[in-house]
Formats: C-alpha cells, structure tokens, sequence
C-alpha cells in the first residue's frame, strides 16, 4: 500500500481517477438471466481494460436494491461473480453505485486501498418498478397511498411550469434532445426519437407528464475501477481524475420542499468543487425531464453545456445503476479525449432527494492535471 | 426461439409491528378521531405531515397544533388511470395540500373533475366511514363547499374552485 504517498497539497486529499468503466446494454427485459449473470460480462469488461484481475483489486464495493430482487441480501449472489474466495474487503449499499463509489472513494482516501472495483446493477423487469418504488416511501403517511413514482415526478413538474421554470414544450425538447444524443450510444435502450410536435401529440402518462418525459423501464449493470495516484497513471494514460464528490440529502416529505429547487444538489456541488471553473460536459441523473430543469439550475449549467451526451437517464434507466453510469460516462468521455472537465450526478429518492456530485478532470497535457 | 423461462409469483412483504411513537402515533391516532395534528418546528413553523426531528435543525419535535380541515393545493397532478392500492379508483388528482394552520403541505388524493382542479384550489379532508389510525382514514380530499368563504382569505391563492 502506498498510503500517503501523493497527497493533495491544498486539500491534504489523496488523487483519485476513475481508470475504467463499463456497462451491459440496457434492456426492458432479461428475463434468461439471473442478476449474477447480467453482472458477469459487465465485470469482465472493467478488470480487461485495466488488466487487473479480482484478487489485485483492493476495495470492492457495490450497489443494488432488494426491493427489486424482492430478496433479503440478494446482493450476496452477485459477490459470486466477483470471486470473493481466498476472502476479499468487500462493503455493499442499498443505494445507486454512485454511492458505492463514494465508499471507494473514502476507502482509497484512508491508504488501506491503491484501487477499488465499483459494480451495481439492477433488474426491474420482475416486478412493477413502479409500484415497488412507493416503498422506500415514509411507511405512515405515504407508502399507504401507494403514490408511484411517475405520480411524484408529474407534481414537481407542475410545480416547475406554475413557477415558470418549463413548460410541456420544452419538456418534450429534452426528451427529444436526450434520446437523439443516444443513437450514438451502443448501451442505450432507447435511441432516437419522433419530433416534439408528434410528442405532444400523445396522452399523459400522469399529467401533466407524457410517456416521454419518463425514463424507460431497464434491466442492465455497470462497473467503476477507481485507483489512486502511481496505480491510476499505470492503468490508464488519460485518468478521469475526481477533483472533488459529495453528496447531500434533503428532508423526505415532499411537502416540506420547494420541488421546484435543488439545495441539496447546489450544497453537493459547492463542496465538490463545481463553480469552481466552467465545464466541457455534464451527465445528470435526471430520470424525469423536468427533473433536469431543476438540477440545470442548481449547477448553474447554461444552455452552453451539453447536458447527457450519452443520452442520459431517459435513454436508459437502470435503477441503482444509472447513477454509477452518469460518473462512468463523464469519465469516459475524459478517457477519449473528447473533454477536460466533466460534471457528473446521481440522484435517490423521490422527486431528486438525495444528490451526489462529482467533478471529474483530465490531464491537460502534464501529469496530474491541471488545478 | 428464446428458452423457456421458469417462473413462479413472489409476494413481497414487510412482516413487522412498530410502535409509531409519540408524534406520528398522536398524529394517526388523532386522524380517527377527524383531528389533524401538525408538528411546531425549531423555527415556528407547522408542518403536517408532523416530523418527529425538525427537517432543518435535527431538533426533536414535541410540540402538536391543531390544523384546519380545509386547505390549499399547492401542485397537482392528474392520475388517469389509477394504479392498484391507489386512494380513488377512478381518475383523481394527486396533490400536496396545505392545510389551514400548516405551513408544509401533506400528500393525498383528491376526488374532483378535472377541469376544476388548479393549484391554489381550497379543498376540504373526506374523511373514511371507518377509521383506524392510518393516513387512510382520510379517504381523500374534495373541493371545498363554499371556496371562497372567509377563512381561507389568508391564504392569497386560495379562491373559488
């Protein structure tokens, strides 16, 4: 271990890059797989661009949902793809893998890791997703009420439009732009879209939402290595280094909130770093269209910057994984030379509750990157 | 031709008791009776649904306000086709209603057609026949009977439906 080798001078942090990223592509159903075997290709993937195999991997650290598996610890089969014999250093969260690479992330920042294996995954298609979503809800007051979770999203989309923040064209728009993005994405589930006109054409889904302002239902798994400092600049030439990540939450009554705003994100992104200096591209986990109006304004990101050139969540959405994807597609868009500084955010709960930022960099030409 | 693919139903549960405490069990007790209790945050403030911790500050919360049983939609949202366990079902309007004396706004249904419906509407608690200290006992809310009457003019946006 190198411990404390490489620290960050002004923040006493250590460098940390994401070196690899990988995912399946996303589709409505796998119903001939089980969850271990939509993760296998995923992680074969990862460890061979890097090289690396499982038992070179210091930390390893997932995210998935029970609910989904309708199974008490059913993450537990997937450490069977990961190989988890002679015995490893192994965490899981009940969370998107966004916040499993954060655990990484902290993980390598101790010195007790020079790289970490960052998986989620999740499999919707057995159940109503829609339906199971309602009960991660407050159990007394609105898990009752089965409120699902495209019912919530159209009520912060009313709130935008009575604020004047959007209106259903411009709604449409986003969709139209994100799933346009996406026909150049090979993992996407959803590529190309009819116009906004013939979009709007079409009946709400719950208003004042139509069927495209919803993400799709997807199957579908990704996968992270993180490394830090000598370790990263061995395993690829051009790190996607995290300059700062964060993540903050918000009280869970919807009531309570301004639907309209996002603290939580703004206070995430203060503390990453993000205001810091403009971007070249960001990837927002907005599942909802009118839900990127919202972080747009938090992250003061303008018209200037585009916004989920993968497509983003509204061309593939699997859930617990598609905020690990948001991270890996910034930082793959680094590792390809094709920006410098990248935003990347991932969102849990309803109506963008909780919220993570990462700032991602590459190197501009010197070793390290530029500060 | 894809494999055949076994399959067999699974029924999803949460198969525990919990005791509700002393703000949300006076609050779901107080709603069999036809009561709505709020919760005095650290800064004045009323929220309903009452929190047990002050959403800002952490603070325990103790203090419980009786609410009004009329209030006032602060967004809306127009459910067409309501899903199975749903409030209503036929097609209603999900909402977040402030209700009088509250200063945060509570989740529900409301029973309305849905040319009426509009942010700013006063609507009023129906309460269930049968109530048994649940958010149910409110079946839903409608518009209220005299919108407009007094006691709604404190609220700017609150006029007739």
């Amino acid at each position: 271990m190198s411990g404390t080798d490489h620290l960050d001078a002004p923040t006493g942090l250590r460098d940390v890059a994401v070196v690899a990223f990988a995912q399946s592509s996303h589709t409505r159903r796998t119903d001939q797989l089980s969850e271990v075997e939509l993760l296998m290709p995923v992680l074969h993937d990862v460890l061979k661009q890097t090289g690396l195999t499982a038992n070179r991997i210091g930390f390893t650290c997932s995210g998935s949902s029970d609910y989904l598996a309708g199974r008490a610890f059913s993450f537990t089969m997937a450490l069977d793809g990961v190989g988890a014999w002679p015995p490893i250093s192994e965490s899981h969260v009940e969370m998107d893998g966004a916040w499993a690479l954060y655990e990484a992330w902290v993980k390598l920042q101790t010195g007790e890791a020079d790289t970490a294996l960052v998986y989620s995954y999740g499999k919707s298609s057995p159940g109503s997703v829609r339906d199971v979503l309602t009960r991660q809800l407050d159990p007394y007051t609105l898990a009752p009420l089965w409120p699902d979770s495209v019912a919530l999203a159209a009520l912060q989309a009313r709130a935008l439009i009575d604020a004047g923040h959007t209106d259903e064209r411009r709604l449409a728009e986003t969709a139209v732009r994100s799933r346009r993005a996406a026909t150049a994405n090979p993992h996407a589930q959803l590529r190309g879209s009819a116009d906004v006109e013939e979009l709007l054409r079409q009946p709400y889904e719950v208003e004042p939402l139509r069927r495209h302002d919803c993400p799709p239902i997807s199957d579908g798994a990704a996968a992270v290595i993180l490394a830090a400092g000598d370790s990263a600049r061995a395993l690829h030439v051009n790190p996607a280094w995290i300059r700062g990540i964060d993540h903050r939450i918000e009280a869970h009554q919807p009531g309570v909130r301004d639907l309209t705003e996002s603290p939580s994100t703004r206070l995430a992104a203060t503390a990453a770093g993000a205001f810091d200096a403009p971007f070249d591209a960001a990837e927002l986990h907005a599942p909802f269209t009118a839900q990127e109006i919202v972080l747009r304004r938090a992250l003061d990101l303008g018209d200037g910057v585009p916004v989920n050139p993968s497509g983003g969540p509204l061309a593939a959405n699997p859930v617990m994984a598609a905020g690990l994807i948001r991270i890996g597609e910034a930082a793959a868009l680094i590792h390809r030379g094709e920006a410098r500084r990248v935003l990347a955010h991932a969102t849990s709960g309803p109506c963008l509750q909780q919220n993570l930022v990462a700032v991602l960099e590459g190197a501009a030409g010197t070793e390290g990157g530029a500060r | 031709m894809p494999p055949e693919v076994l399959s067999a139903p699974l029924i999803v549960e949460f198969p525990f008791t919990r005791s509700t405490g002393p703000v949300l069990g006076a609050f779901l007790t107080g709603l069999r009776e036809r009561v709505v209790l709020g919760a005095r945050g650290s800064d004045g403030r009323v929220l309903c649904p009452p929190a047990e911790y002050d959403p800002v500050t952490a603070e325990e919360l103790t203090e419980l306000v009786p609410l009004g049983q009329l209030g006032t939609v602060t967004t809306w949202a127009w459910n067409e086709r309501p899903r199975p366990y749903q409030p209503l079902d036929t097609p209603f309007a999900w909402v977040l209603v402030r209700l009088d004396g509250a200063d945060t706004a509570l989740l529900h249904a409301l029973d309305a057609p849905r040319h009426a419906v509009r942010t700013g509407m006063r609507v009023a608690i129906r309460w269930a026949d049968e109530r048994s200290g649940a958010i149910t006992d409110i079946a839903c809310f409608e518009p209220a009977p005299n919108a407009g009457a007094p006691g709604d003019s404190h609220r700017a946006e609150g006029s007739a439906a």
